[in-house]
Parts: C-alpha cells; sequence; structure tokens
C-alpha cells in the first residue's frame, strides 16, 4: 500500500476517466488495489471452492449421467437417465429415505430440545458452580465418536449395560436389549448422540444471555410467572437460535450414517432399521463401487437437503423474531 | 441464505457482548445472596443437576471399570460392576478361597479350609488368630466373595496390541500439518473478507456459507475419483492438502473476530509503510490470537474425530491410520474382550480431553462467536 495515497475517494466523472474503469476491479486505482489484494489473499478459498467443492458438485452430476465405476468392466458411455430410472424403481431407496425420515422425526426435537433445556438450566440462578457443570456437560462433545459410540455400545448392553442393570434394580426383570430391538434402536442412537450436545449447550446459552434483563423485569411486573416468561420472553427471543439449531439438525441428521456403520458394520441391523439413505450411498459409492449410481444417490440427497432448508427458511418469517430488525 | 448471515451475525454479536459465556458480565447479580427459602431450594435444583450429570457422565465411568477387568469377571454376569477378583486368603501356608457366609443375621467373607456337605470350617481373614469357625450348612450354596482389584495390565496389553504409539504419532501428525494448513489458508481468507472490498463479495461470501449446508456426499465420489487418480489413497494426501485451501466455519469465526479489531490499527501501518501482507502478519494476527487458538484446538478435536475421510482413504494402509480408524478396526476383532475395548476407548479419547480441559475458555468462545463447531 506504500505507493498509494491515501484520501477520500471523490466521486469523479466517469465519462471523463474511462481509460480507468475497470469493471472487475473497481473505479479508482486505490480501490482496484484493495480488491486487487482482497482477491489474493482470497485465493486459497477461491482455488479450494472451485477445486473441492463446485468442480465435484459438477463432476457428480455428470457422474450421474454415465456408467462410472472403480472396476469400469464396460466402456465409458452416457446412460441419460438411467440411473434415475433405477433409483426410483429401487425399492432400498424409498425405504432408506423412509428410515431417515422416521429417525429425522424422532431425534430432530431431541437435538434442539436438550440443548436449550440443559442452557435454561445452566442459566438458572439457582444452580451452584455452574462453571464445573458447563465443562462437564460439555466435556464428551470433544470426545472421538468412535470412543463414544464404544462406550454407549458398553452401557445399553443388554446384560452387562448399567441401563440395564439399572432397571433391574427399580424392578424390571426382562430389560429390552436396546441396540437389537427394532422399536428401541431409535431412542437408543438419541441417547448415543446425547454426547455431542456440547456445542448446541454454549450456543444456547450465549442466546439466553444475550435477551435483556429488562425484559424479564417488565413481564413480572405485568404478572407473568416463570411460565409465562418462558413462552412470551425467552422462546421469541431464542427463535434466532433455535432456527439455527434446525436447520443444522436437519442438514446433519440427513446425512446421519457413520454410527450404524461402526456399529452394525452398513448391514442395518436390526430389521433394516438402521439402512440409512447416506449409508445406502456410502455402500454403493465404496462397498460396491458403483460410482454413478452413488453419484445419482447423492444428488437425491442434496435435492432433498435443498428443498426442505428452503422451505424451513420460507416459514422463518413467520416463527423467527429479530430484535434488530425493521 | 441472506437471513443465515443476519443470524450468524447475530450470533458473534452476542458473543462479544457477554465476551464468552466464561466472564459473564452479570454474573455478580447471580451470586446476590439468597433469602433462606431460596438456598433451600438452589440446594435441591443443584442436587438434580448432579444426580442428572452423573447419568450423563456414567458410561464414562463404566468405560473405566470394564478396562480394569480381568477377562474372566468381564465373562460373569453376577460380578460386581468394579474391577475386582475372586478373593483368596493364605492360611497357614496354604491358599483358600473366599466366600460370602451368612452368619447371625451378616455376611461376612470368610476362607473356606474344610469343605463339607452339612457343615464346612472358615477362617476369618480379619481375625484368622481366633481359628476355625464352623458353619452349618453346604458350602456349595455359599457365592464366592470379590474383592477390589484393578487389572492395569490391560492397558500396557492393549497399547501394544493396537500398536498405540504408532496410531497416536499418525493422528497427531495428521492433526498438526491440518492445523498448520487450516491456519494458514483460513486467515488470508478471513482477512480478505473482513478488510478488502472486491467486486462480489458479499456473493461470495453467502456461498462460502452456504457450502457448510452442503451434504458432503454431493462431492466426495468424484474427489475420491480423481484422487485416486492422482495415486494419493492410501496416504495421508487427501486428508492433508484440503486444510490449506479454508474451510467455512474457520473463516467464519476468524473474520467474525477480525471485524472486532479497529481498523486505526490497520490504517497507522499503512502510512508507516507497511504493506497489506506487512499488516497482516505484524498487526492484525498478533490481535487475532485467541480466535486463531480457537480454530487450531477446533481442528486438532476435529482431526481426532475424524473418521470417514480415514476410512476410504487409509483402509488398506493400517501403518498410515490414525487412532479413530485403528480403534474401530481393534473393535471389530477384539469385540468378545470388552476389557481391552473399553482401555481402547479411553486411550482414544484422552488427549482431547485433557486438550479441551486446559484450552476450554478459547474453545467456548470459538463456539460462541461462529455459532457452532465443525
Amino acid at each position: 500500500m506504500a505507493s498509494v495515497p491515501i484520501q477520500p475517494v471523490k466521486p469523479r466523472n466517469v465519462g471523463q476517466r474511462r481509460w480507468l474503469r475497470r469493471p472487475s476491479l473497481g473505479r479508482t486505482a486505490l480501490a482496484r488495489h484493495e480488491a486487487r489484494w482482497g482477491l489474493i489473499f482470497l485465493s486459497p478459498w477461491l482455488i479450494g471452492f472451485l477445486a473441492f467443492t463446485l468442480f465435484p458438485m459438477i463432476a457428480s452430476l455428470a457422474f450421474s449421467v454415465t456408467n462410472i465405476s472403480l472396476a469400469q468392466d464396460q466402456p465409458l458411455r452416457f446412460v441419460g437417465l438411467e440411473n434415475f430410472q433405477r433409483m426410483l424403481a429401487d425399492k432400498q431407496t424409498w425405504e432408506s429415505l423412509a428410515v431417515t425420515f422416521r429417525f429425522a422425526a424422532f431425534n430432530l426435537p431431541i437435538a434442539i430440545v436438550i440443548p436449550f433445556v440443559v442452557a435454561l438450566v445452566l442459566n438458572s440462578r439457582y444452580l451452584k458452580g455452574v462453571g464445573i457443570f458447563r465443562t462437564l456437560f460439555f466435556m464428551p462433545y470433544v470426545i472421538p465418536f468412535v470412543s463414544g459410540l464404544l462406550a454407549w455400545q458398553g452401557m445399553l448392553n443388554l446384560e452387562t449395560g448399567w441401563v440395564n442393570e439399572f432397571l433391574r434394580i427399580i424392578g424390571i426383570q426382562n430389560p429390552p436389549n436396546w441396540l437389537q430391538d427394532t422399536t428401541l434402536i431409535y431412542p437408543s442412537l438419541a441417547f448415543i448422540g446425547l454426547w455431542g450436545i456440547g456445542a448446541g449447550v454454549i450456543v444456547n446459552l450465549a442466546g439466553l444471555k444475550g435477551i435483556p434483563s429488562e425484559l424479564y423485569d417488565a413481564a413480572r411486573i405485568d404478572g407473568a410467572g416463570w411460565w409465562a416468561s418462558l413462552r412470551n420472553v425467552t422462546l421469541p427471543m431464542m427463535s434466532p437460535v433455535i432456527f439455527y439449531s434446525l436447520i443444522l439438525g436437519i442438514v446433519d441428521v440427513l446425512q446421519y450414517f457413520l454410527v450404524p456403520l461402526v456399529l452394525y458394520n452398513g448391514t442395518g441391523e436390526p430389521g433394516g432399521s438402521t439402512l440409512f439413505f447416506n449409508l445406502v450411498i456410502y455402500k454403493q459409492a465404496f462397498n460396491f463401487q458403483n460410482f454413478s449410481y452413488g453419484a445419482t444417490l447423492a444428488w437425491l440427497l442434496f435435492g432433498i437437503t435443498l428443498a426442505i432448508t428452503l422451505v424451513v427458511f420460507r416459514t422463518s418469517r413467520r416463527w423467527v423474531y429479530y430484535a434488530g430488525e425493521r | 441464505m441472506a437471513s443465515t448471515f443476519e443470524q450468524h451475525d447475530r450470533n458473534a454479536h452476542l458473543g462479544e457482548l457477554t465476551s464468552g459465556v466464561t466472564a459473564s458480565p452479570r454474573a455478580p447479580v447471580r451470586r446476590r445472596r439468597l433469602k433462606p427459602r431460596e438456598a433451600g431450594k438452589s440446594f435441591l435444583f443443584t442436587f438434580v443437576v448432579v444426580v442428572i450429570l452423573a447419568a450423563f457422565l456414567s458410561p464414562l465411568l463404566r468405560s473405566v471399570f470394564v478396562s480394569l477387568k480381568t477377562p474372566e469377571q468381564v465373562g460373569q454376569l453376577d460380578a460386581p460392576a468394579y474391577p475386582a477378583v475372586h478373593a483368596t486368603f493364605d492360611y497357614q501356608g496354604k491358599t483358600y478361597d473366599v466366600y460370602d457366609v451368612p452368619i447371625d443375621g451378616v455376611t461376612k467373607a470368610l476362607a473356606l479350609v474344610t469343605k463339607g456337605r452339612e457343615s464346612s470350617k472358615f477362617v476369618d481373614p480379619a481375625n484368622a488368630a481366633a481359628g476355625l469357625i464352623t458353619w452349618p450348612g453346604s458350602w456349595r450354596s455359599l457365592n464366592r466373595s470379590w474383592s477390589f482389584s484393578p487389572e492395569w495390565s490391560n492397558y500396557a496389553t492393549v497399547w501394544d496390541q493396537i500398536d498405540f504409539p504408532r496410531l497416536l504419532f499418525n493422528t497427531v501428525a495428521i492433526a498438526l500439518i491440518g492445523m498448520v494448513g487450516t491456519i494458514l489458508s483460513c486467515t488470508l481468507v478471513a482477512y480478505a473478507f473482513a478488510r478488502f472490498r472486491f467486486p462480489g463479495r458479499g456473493l461470495l461470501f453467502t456461498i462460502l456459507i452456504a457450502t457448510i449446508f452442503l451434504p458432503y456426499a454431493v462431492t466426495i465420489i468424484p474427489t475420491y475419483t480423481v484422487f485416486l487418480k492422482l495415486g494419493w489413497v492410501g496416504t495421508w494426501l487427501p486428508l492433508l492438502v484440503p486444510t490449506f485451501f479454508a474451510n467455512a466455519y474457520d473463516v467464519f469465526l476468524l473474520r467474525q473476530y477480525l471485524l472486532t479489531i479497529p481498523r486505526e490499527m490497520d490504517e497507522a501501518a499503512a502510512i508507516d509503510g507497511a504493506g497489506p501482507f506487512r499488516t497482516l502478519v505484524s498487526v492484525i494476527v498478533p490481535q487475532a490470537w485467541p480466535a486463531i487458538i480457537a480454530v487450531s484446538i477446533f481442528h486438532i478435536v476435529y482431526a481426532w474425530n475424524d473418521f470417514f475421510a480415514p476410512l476410504i482413504y487409509l483402509s488398506t494402509k493400517p501403518d498410515l491410520q490414525p487412532l479413530a480408524l485403528g480403534l474401530a478396526h481393534f473393535n471389530t476383532l477384539h469385540y468378545r474382550n470388552q476389557a481391552y475395548i473399553q482401555a481402547g476407548t479411553l486411550l482414544t479419547m484422552i488427549i482431547p480431553i485433557v486438550i479441551f480441559l486446559v484450552f476450554q475458555r478459547f474453545f467456548t468462545r470459538g463456539i460462541v462467536i461462529s455459532g457452532v463447531e465443525k
């Protein structure tokens, strides 16, 4: 920046200095200089975005209309919508989508409500030693998921798991086999997911602390009790945070598959209840090496994710309250 | 997508206002002395939260217990939850088994000296000098008693069997190289977004944030194919190279932080003749270190946790695998021996936990600023 004098930029008569106008980088020498440096610093991401996001996305779409596989025993050719037809005709597509949506319907409310409730508890003035609780509720978040999974797998074991030991102590003689029962598998997976609530708790807690206390004072003067101020002050003020958790939660839950992949080696046990859509993509691409068909399924997942997120964004106007909005 | 930004910005703003969760300006209010009735309520509330927390963390305690058990104890259903072995007692030069014997309504742990069908002779390990005690009843109806005895050697066994030093070295190397790549690239990109005006900046920033919502599956197959053609599958390159090209979460976090650094300092540096790069290195970076530390820790935890990328790129190369993958593999081999599995589980998680406990402040602050951690 040494050679460029820093001075206020006056509006110029564009017609007179047409030679200066390089539309891509701005009008004045100073602005061009700034823009050039900006793009230089931006370049790592720009190159990375083109190489690792945009190009693969387009390639993925190209894969879906060809017959690429790892073995490539047949010559490469354009197959049109064959992969899409196969996808729509495949029973597994619909079954795995149903599995994904059933789990989402069960897990999404838990993944949003529990961090919120834990944050409410940590924000309560009745809680002593908040710092320790915050640390310990957060701590499992940093545990690698394979470790956490194996610890919880033991915890939910039919015979030696502490969950069932506890149930036997309180008098339930035949406690369930959590991880092998099709009706209990989603609650079990939700249990396993609980160790990941840390980040959600921190975000919710920051949101709660950002609510001006005057609002609560005003509510109390109006005669609101705990419940009424939760409903009329806390929830509206927290709606941006809840909205944010909802969007990220949807994107995450639609991609859920690593836990069942490790737990059941991707077999979909018990009874196909953990054959998630993303697991089918993984198996098609990396077990059966059908790159084209995997890419087709991946684009369907992308389309579904995009559609649902857009719908939720649409509805957000009705229920998300932005305090600073004009 | 526009409202996502508002969302992000708003969260960050909240974060700045409360300066992280650690030091809330309203903390003194909470410490106000409570009335006696409120104090009772407070005690009860805290107690309930302690119980919930104990349940929440109980799998950890169970893992510790199981990891210290002998294989025999793991296989035995009537064994206690804590690590224990069958108790024995040396009496007059011989070793006798200890049983739980009900005498006068209390159960005592006694060593069985003479076995008998109708009555047996025992000795009390706590008071051997008192001599033999005769107990009427069949000794076969008694249960052997357990005594606390952690099997520390499980850790040594697992350490060797899982080849822990190699897995640890791989994990640390992948995490640290990736950390350097992430810091370098994300700082540059965040600097671009925070300090420079260039055409399309708003749109590019929207695209950057939108990549957070992009399912991994939609890019992974061609990416894998390209890495395969380049001969990178079976090496660390697919895990390391992308870190040098920035990612949305860390750029966002750093950008939000850089926006809070006053511009006057940059301008002063510019007047003194510093170019944009010099300004970054000598003005911005020294002030942004809390955010840079947060990004570093996030990356280490992320790399430690990462399972999918090592799975697809390194599954044929056990020598190059990180801990998460090694542990999953170990689990498929030694599933029956839960003591070893849980010891491996704990060995894998201990370092991220220690890092978190040491750098907790930066960690929570970073999450508050970016709204979420990857």
